[in-house]
């Protein structure tokens, strides 16, 4: 009867040990070399996440605002009116993000030549009104600002525009000529928007409706601003990776990366042998929830980021060494397998523990204060310690403790622990 | 039972002879601060064959006069200046392509940094290791008691400083990443120290009557063995990216001495600290004890 009851047991642990196998299997070969299903392709990790310029190579601009004070809706606003500028440039994948109170950055892929991009950049707005026909009605020179508002009336969300007194002048003329005609508003020869005249405005004030969304009507009142009002930028720190550089970084990382984690893996094994096993298995699965948090919470990969990666998966492996050596001595002690595991385990929880969170502590800090690729080598600190608790401490245990009750570790020796044949007896 | 605790004086001499050469280039030579925290500009151009270095150099000088060049392995050119843009740099750039045949691919990097944005660098790292110092240290306390947060600081401290002399030492350029890899490596320090204090704490309640020293020699011996695993599963990966990646290099490389330095310091420097500072302030409450 007993024996029925282990054998159950031996079954469902064997169930529950294979299914875990598999989904880990399944996940990490959908992660690294990517699948066809029907219609459904699942890319390989390395093929979707965001590349920083020193993998994949570029040009990165930080713009800097001269003026001393410099409010949130003028940076919004410069920030737009860059977005703009560098969309002109046609390449697809630009970033641009503000730091701190008065910069803005631009990360460029796949472009070199720094002086034009630069040269661009540095520009001041050119706001141009323009007629059906193409003729000049007025300039930046002539607005004196705008502002997304509620369209009291009909709802939606419009863009009001106040002009000064020749503006107003100018406009008057302007509507009064092309009622019922469109007058198009164009940034550095970009057409930002295109109303049509309803009725002749002659007190300076005009709305422009048919915003889609109040971020709509900000983004273009922005840039309407920014002609209007140019603010001088100046670039203040240039960084061009080129495309070789860039192009041989990535693929000699990952190399790195298979290189030493092959290296870990082999002596997990060697030193821990089936338990060992067991920590491959979830560092397997570290490795690869790790990248696909890094893409999910959009994480730009950077030489830094993988060295910080790579590191990370050496605080995962230590949480293993930990662990494994309590259990080690416990087997020496004379412990039965299965209280050995228990009692190794528990032990080390409390350096584990603690010496993660200090860890932690420090990347936290290193994100708050740090900026650029400080912050994001923070990030991925972080990422990489909160998930190798999960791994280290949750999966290695289960699969441990499966692996125990299957049978597929039973002696000291399946630990990598030499007894003398008379020990192994009693144990 | 390994003696570790009794070499007291060699490990410390070792770390000071280390340190106080580190600190004399420091004194004398300074660091070798890279652009990130002076400002300027640091270019790379691949260059073929049959380029004579001073042709270069007489077309780099006539637009950044006080430009400072190097040539590299496999005829990479670098130049160093305090004030050529990126404009300035179109122009070298155009006219090396004119004069050499090469193609937009030759410029391998640039970076431009103005001095400005080096300043705050700067600051922010000194303020965010002194957070960082601050916060650990407190944690520490909370969960260990102070002499183990003293002695774990001290070892720390010795990392930095362990790190700061391999650097003016070999004069290797100081960038932002050194300041990841220095915040990094007191992280890593740490948490290594913490392992070890976590076991002489347990140890010591075990051993009621035990020296301090004879805890420390226990424990030492009990966690030597993960302590060196563990560095070595951690360098072994960055070791294998130094090598691969040598833009990486001004990274990986305070990663490897810091991490060797630390799992180094906590058991030959903590450790000691700590049985110091116990039987020092331990005596002297018994001594008030008895009295």
């Amino acid at each position: 009867m007993q024996r029925r009851i282990k054998m159950k047991k031996k079954g469902k642990s064997s169930a529950l040990f294979i299914l875990i196998i598999a989904v880990i299997g399944l996940l990490a070969f959908a992660g690294f070399k990517g699948f066809v299903l029907g219609a459904y392709e699942f890319k390989s990790l390395d093929k979707v996440i965001t590349r920083g310029l020193d993998l994949q190579g570029g040009v990165s601009v930080l713009m800097e605002i001269q003026k001393d004070t410099v409010t949130p809706e003028e940076l919004q606003s410069a920030k737009e009116h860059i977005s703009l500028r560098v969309n002109t440039l046609g390449v697809a994948e630009t970033v641009v993000t503000t730091e701190g109170q008065k910069r803005i950055r631009v990360d460029i892929p796949g472009m070199t030549n720094s002086k034009e991009i630069v040269d661009s950049l540095s520009q001041s707005g050119n706001l141009v009104f323009k007629g059906p026909d193409g003729t000049e009605l007025l300039t930046g020179q002539d607005v004196k600002k705008a502002t997304a508002q509620l369209n009291q009336q009909q709802g939606g969300y419009e863009i009001g525009l106040e002009l000064n007194d020749e503006g107003t002048k100018k406009f008057a003329d302007a509507t009064g000529k092309y009622v019922g005609q469109k007058i198009s508003i164009y940034l550095d020869d970009q057409m930002i928007s295109s109303p049509t005249v309803q009725v002749q405005i002659s007190d300076g004030r005009a709305s422009i409706t048919g915003s889609k969304s109040l971020e709509e009507a900000k983004t273009t009142a922005g840039l309407i601003n920014s002609g209007a009002l140019p603010l001088p930028v100046k670039a203040v720190s240039v960084s061009n990776v080129g495309a070789d550089l860039g192009a041989t970084a990535f693929p000699n990382s990952i190399k790195a990366g298979v290189i030493g984690v092959g290296l870990v893996f082999l002596f997990m094994l060697f030193n821990y042998r089936r338990q060992g096993l067991m920590a491959d298995i979830a560092l397997t699965l570290y490795i690869v929830l790790t990248l696909l948090v890094f893409i999910e919470v959009g994480v730009t990969l950077t030489l830094p980021g993988i060295a910080a990666f790579l590191l990370t998966i050496g605080v995962a492996v230590d949480a293993n060494i930990l662990n494994f050596e309590r259990t080690k001595e416990e087997l020496k002690k004379g412990y039965s397998v299965k209280a050995a595991v228990k009692k190794g385990g528990e032990n080390a929880l409390s350096s584990i523990v603690d010496s993660n969170v200090t860890t932690l502590l420090a990347s936290l800090i290193l994100y708050m204060i740090g900026s650029g690729t400080v912050k994001g080598f923070a990030i991925t600190l972080m990422i990489g310690i909160v998930i190798s608790l999960f791994t280290g401490l949750v999966v290695t245990k289960i699969l441990v403790n499966l692996a125990v009750d299957m049978g597929l570790i039973t002696k000291p020796s399946h630990f990598g622990v030499k007894l003398h044949k008379e020990d192994e007896k009693h144990a | 039972m390994l003696k570790i605790m009794e070499k007291t004086k060699i490990w410390f001499s070792i770390s000071f002879i280390i340190i106080a050469i580190g600190l004399g280039f420091l004194a004398f030579r300074g660091l070798n601060f890279g652009i990130d925290f002076k400002g300027g500009s640091d270019i790379k151009i691949q260059l073929n064959e049959n380029i004579n270095k001073e042709d270069v150099d007489t077309i780099v000088k006539g637009y950044a006069p006080d430009a400072s060049t190097n040539a590299l392995d496999n005829n990479q050119y670098e130049i160093k200046s305090a004030d050529l843009d990126s404009d300035k740099l179109g122009s070298i750039m155009t006219d090396l392509k004119s004069k050499y045949q090469l193609d937009d691919k030759a410029l391998i990097s640039q970076d431009e940094i103005g001095a400005a944005v080096g300043k705050e660098l700067t600051q922010n790292s000194i303020i965010a290791l002194l957070v960082a110092f601050g916060v650990m240290l407190v944690y520490i306390a909370i969960r260990f008691e102070f002499k183990f947060g003293v002695a774990a600081i001290a070892a720390t401290i010795h990392d930095i400083l362990v790190t700061l002399s391999v650097y003016s030492i070999f004069y290797i350029p100081v960038n932002t990443p050194f300041v990841a890899a220095m915040l990094t490596i007191v992280g890593y320090s740490m948490c290594d120290t913490i392992v070890i204090f976590d076991r002489i704490r347990e140890n010591a309640k075990i051993m009621r009557r035990a020296k301090s020293i004879e805890v420390a020699d226990v424990s030492l011996t009990e966690t030597i063995k993960r302590s060196i695993y563990t560095s070595l599963a951690t360098v072994v990966t960055i070791f294998a990216m130094n090598i691969l990646v040598p833009s990486v290099r001004t990274f990986t490389i305070p990663l490897i001495v810091g991490i060797i330095s630390g799992a180094y310091s906590s058991i030959c420097i903590a450790s000691p600290i700590w049985v110091y500072l116990k039987d020092k302030i331990g005596n002297k409450k018994g001594k008030l004890q008895r009295t």
